[in-house]
């Protein structure tokens, strides 16, 4: 069947360009009858000629469901029935003397080029960038196909590799004119291989000749390096950026809530990563679920996933300060080891749940791939997705802190207890709901997490000193110091990273920490006055 | 006048305890040991001296977690750390004291072999030497903590903020000793040792020698720790602890007081670390993790802050039950060391010593 809808898609594509009955007879004749170097032959004449009928007829000499009689007929022979290959008419039956041709490994990889090339046709532009790309180093044999697809190619990324394939190919030609025209093509390219690719004309062989005898093309060659390497630098620094930017905002996520329960009740949670990790198993759950009941809408599970993972952290968050945090107020230290005797709990629980093997959490369809810029530099979805997300969720804390009641009360009570007690502020139920909002917040990014690394019971372990070092840099009673640091931590860990390797980057940032907080001990953004302590 | 002090450091029924402690760690244990065989109900095996020596060095390391939090106010969630560079420090002498027994037959240590490194690095100069490994057990752990609690002090950071900087230290530690590129075996630390000051480690003399060390030291830092906190300087330190602001107002700067507390605790952690290592016969990174700091607060919170006496007492239940429960009930451990987290920072907030104060007090009342 398979093959089957293979010939269909060749023979449409035959009868699209309305040309199905002029192949080269002689190249079909080579192709039946000839031995194996004829047969060579026969396919670059079948490609240079850059009729695209020819492919069903390739594909099946791949396939190995070409036969041919002792006169030259070709037919393809499948489960489906058999046709005449030159005709497309449709055969009650082969005739009984065809017999298969059977190729050696070098009609092989022929063949492989020349289907590649004809894959430049194909109406799934992926398919064509790919083909695009597997021809830049292709044989100048295919030039001709090539020229003729970058003709009707519309797509721009399409076509931009299939200049680069088209100057590549060019760049063996014999002409200096077509060199330099292609060097120069070649250098507004932004790919590590393009640059590859020139820096070969410029070596030398053992006889100390340029492997480019023109020195006005070596000169363009240079030129056009310099410039690709220009690019790949603001490539690499724009990924330094981003990803550091993507760091960010998982780090705001998982201690947004930790720096808004710190600046109300002045205790440090150290369950806050298991709430992430709740929310993670969460988002698991919700992916389960909808496996299993509404497998057609699988891809919109992460919609559903969020409000889920931020309810059941938020409930768990609320559980906690009322059953242990609350009474424990005025005892930081204390409230500090029972709340990692609660993440032991936690950890062991979700283990006897849910094995202590990390769990499968797939990216909807929507997420997986990304978008390609500046030439090399590869934008996954996912990471987009969640720093718009990241944004979100911040946008939303605002608006909950400065404009709704509950938000008040927060404020006032983290600027003075006593005296937002003494207003009559509810300061117990205020403390209770802002917990739950923290621990809503961290299972967003649990959620979030879920994204893009392993869902296992240690997941919040990984995050906890990450969040608390936001905690300490961006300082507390202000959400702006939590978004500064975690963003400016994310970022410098990412541009740290390549030059000291990840574990020296994060020594450097903690020693960095350490020094900062010589100069400002309250953090990047101290909340003033009220909250000095006696 | 120095030994009338002394003297005063316990009551004459905390001197018998000591007494009677030291006879049992120094004589009765270790003959029962190595004099009674085997077949003998009275004997005690070498796991059981293993496990009570390694205990020992634990209840040291809550002592000196003890000093610091009990008495100076300052929760470090990062005295694994400087336990696990005592243990390294003398694990480098042990790794050197291998010599060509190792598998390898090299000079070198065997992870710097499949490195393919040709030599020591200079900051394993010297290891060969005991006496400079002995100094290097509490100097290393001494200046970090000299340092790092400088900056801290100086600006002042304390409460859950100091807390959670020295366990990003440990944290940072760990990772940098888990890269094999640092030089301490990275994931698998060191192992395999061999001899110490040319003693077989696998000898029984060699293994009481070591238990009766552990507690000695212990003993002898309980002592010195009694002593600082009776004196002078213990007072400040137990104002600062209480309120640090009024300290300053009244004249004192704590920074000084804070700091010779919290170095010297580090140097105490630096010990039971290499009093630990040829008893376990292992140190690796994980002992920097986190988790392993946060279980120091535990014993010292379960025995009773601020009584020196107590973390000794929580160090050894703690790691009783772990070691029982782990056997029966490996899967259950975390939920009770959880839980004990959570009532003993409800319920007891002054730990054991301090149940029983109110046990004793109660019963006073009642018999008056």
């Amino acid at each position: 069947m398979k093959h089957l809808c293979r010939y269909c898609i060749a023979t449409l594509f035959a009868v699209w360009l309305g040309n199905a009955h002029a192949l080269d007879a002689t190249a079909l004749q080579n192709l039946a009858m000839g031995d194996n170097d004829a047969r060579i032959t026969a396919i670059e004449t079948l490609v240079a000629a850059g009729d695209v009928a020819a492919l069903p007829v390739l594909q099946a000499l791949q396939d190995g469901a070409l036969q041919a009689t002792p006169t030259g007929r070709l037919l393809i022979v499948t489960e489906a029935g058999v046709t005449d290959a030159v005709t497309n008419q449709p055969l009650a039956h082969a005739p009984e003397d065809a017999s298969r041709i059977t190729i050696n490994n070098r009609v092989r990889r022929a063949l492989e080029a020349a289907l590649a090339a004809f894959k430049l046709f194909s109406s799934d532009s992926a398919k064509r960038l790919e083909a695009a790309q597997q021809l830049a180093e292709g044989d100048p044999v295919l030039l001709p196909l090539v020229k003729k697809a970058l003709a009707s190619e519309r797509n721009p990324t399409v076509h931009n590799a299939l200049e680069l394939a088209h100057s590549g190919m060019e760049l063996k030609s014999d002409d200096p004119q077509q060199r330099l025209a292609a060097v120069q093509t070649l250098g507004n390219s932004a790919q590590e291989a393009t640059k590859n690719r020139l820096l070969v004309l410029l070596e030398k062989d053992g006889a100390g000749q340029f492997a480019e005898p023109d020195a006005k093309v070596r000169a363009a060659a240079e030129k056009a390096i310099a410039a690709i390497e220009q690019r790949l630098k603001v490539a690499e620094y724009a990924g330094h950026v981003f990803t550091g930017i993507s760091l960010g905002s998982i780090l705001l996520l998982a201690a947004l809530g930790l720096a808004i329960v710190y600046g109300l009740m002045g205790v440090i949670n150290m369950a806050h990563g298991e709430l992430l990790m709740i929310g993670a198993y969460a988002t698991y759950v919700v992916q389960n679920l909808f496996k299993t009941y509404l497998p057609q809408h699988l891809d919109l599970y992460l919609i559903a996933a969020v409000p889920v993972a931020f309810g059941v952290a938020a409930l768990v968050g609320m559980a906690l300060e009322r059953g242990v945090i609350r009474h424990l107020y005025g005892r930081p230290l204390e409230t500090l080891l029972a709340t990692w005797g609660i993440s032991l709990i936690l950890i062991q629980l979700m283990r006897t749940m849910f094995g202590a093997q990390n769990v499968e959490v797939a990216n909807p369809s929507w997420m997986t791939g990304g978008v390609t810029v500046l030439g090399s530099l590869v934008l996954p979805y996912n990471r987009i997705v969640i720093i718009v997300f990241a944004m979100l969720v911040l946008c939303l804390v605002w608006l909950a802190l400065t404009h709704t009641r509950l938000g008040l009360h927060v404020r006032a009570v983290t600027q003075n207890r006593s005296m937002a007690d003494c207003m009559g502020i509810p300061t117990g139920r205020t403390d209770m709901l802002a917990f739950g909002l923290g621990a809503g917040v961290a299972g967003l990014g649990g959620c979030a997490m879920s994204q893009i690394g392993n869902v296992g019971p240690e997941l919040g372990q990984g995050y906890i000193v990450d969040s608390f070092m936001v905690v300490v840099l961006g300082g507390v009673g202000q959400i702006a110091g939590t978004v500064y640091a975690a963003l400016g931590l994310g970022v410098m860990n990412k541009f740290l990273e390549p030059y000291w390797g990840a574990v020296l980057a994060k020594i450097m940032l903690l020693v960095f920490i350490i020094l900062f907080i010589q100069k400002r001990p309250q953090g990047l953004f101290a909340a003033k006055g009220r909250t000095v302590e006696g | 006048m120095m030994i009338e002090r002394l003297s005063q450091l316990y009551g004459a029924k905390g001197w018998l305890a000591i007494a009677i402690f030291l006879a049992l760690v120094c004589v009765l244990m270790p003959v029962l040991y190595l004099a009674v065989p085997e077949d003998s109900p009275f004997h005690v095996s070498a796991w059981l001296i293993t496990l009570l020596g390694k205990i020992m060095c634990y209840a040291l390391l809550a002592l000196a977690m003890d000093l610091v939090w009990g008495y100076a106010g300052i929760l470090s969630l990062g005295h694994g750390l400087f336990f696990a560079l005592g243990g390294y420090a003398l694990g480098m002498y042990l790794m050197r004291m291998i010599g060509r027994e190792s598998e390898s037959g090299s000079d070198l240590p065997d992870f710097m072999v499949f490195l393919d490194w040709k030599e020591l690095p200079w900051y394993w100069a010297g290891t060969d030497q005991f006496w400079y490994c002995a100094l290097l057990i509490v100097l290393a752990p001494g200046l970090l903590a000299l340092v790092f609690g400088y900056f801290a002090f100086r600006s002042r950071i304390k409460g859950v903020y100091f807390s959670i900087i020295t366990q990003a230290l440990t944290f940072a530690a760990m990772l940098l000793f888990f890269r094999n590129d640092t030089g301490f075996g990275g994931n698998n630390g060191f192992t395999d040792f061999k001899r110490i000051l040319g003693f077989s480690l696998a000898d029984p003399a060699t293994k009481a020698t070591l238990f009766i060390a552990s507690g000695v030291a212990l003993i002898l830092a309980l002592l010195l720790c009694r002593y600082i906190v009776t004196s002078k300087l213990g007072r400040v330190l137990t104002a600062i602890r209480d309120t640090e602001s009024r300290v300053r107002f009244c004249g004192y700067n704590p920074l000084p007081y804070k700091l010779f507390a919290w170095t010297l605790s580090a140097m105490l952690c630096g010990i039971a670390g290499a009093l630990y290592v040829p008893q376990v016969g292992i140190i690796n990174p994980s002992e920097m993790s986190p988790a392993n700091s946060i279980e120091i607060a535990i014993w010292t919170a379960v025995g009773g802050r601020g009584t020196l006496v107590g973390p000794i007492i929580g160090a050894a239940l703690v790691n009783g039950a772990k070691s029982w429960f782990t056997v029966a009930f490996p899967e259950y451990w975390l939920y009770f060391l959880g839980l004990l987290f959570i009532l003993v920072t409800l319920f007891l907030p002054q730990g054991m010593m301090g149940l029983a104060q109110r046990l004793r007090s109660k019963r006073n009342t009642h018999e008056s």
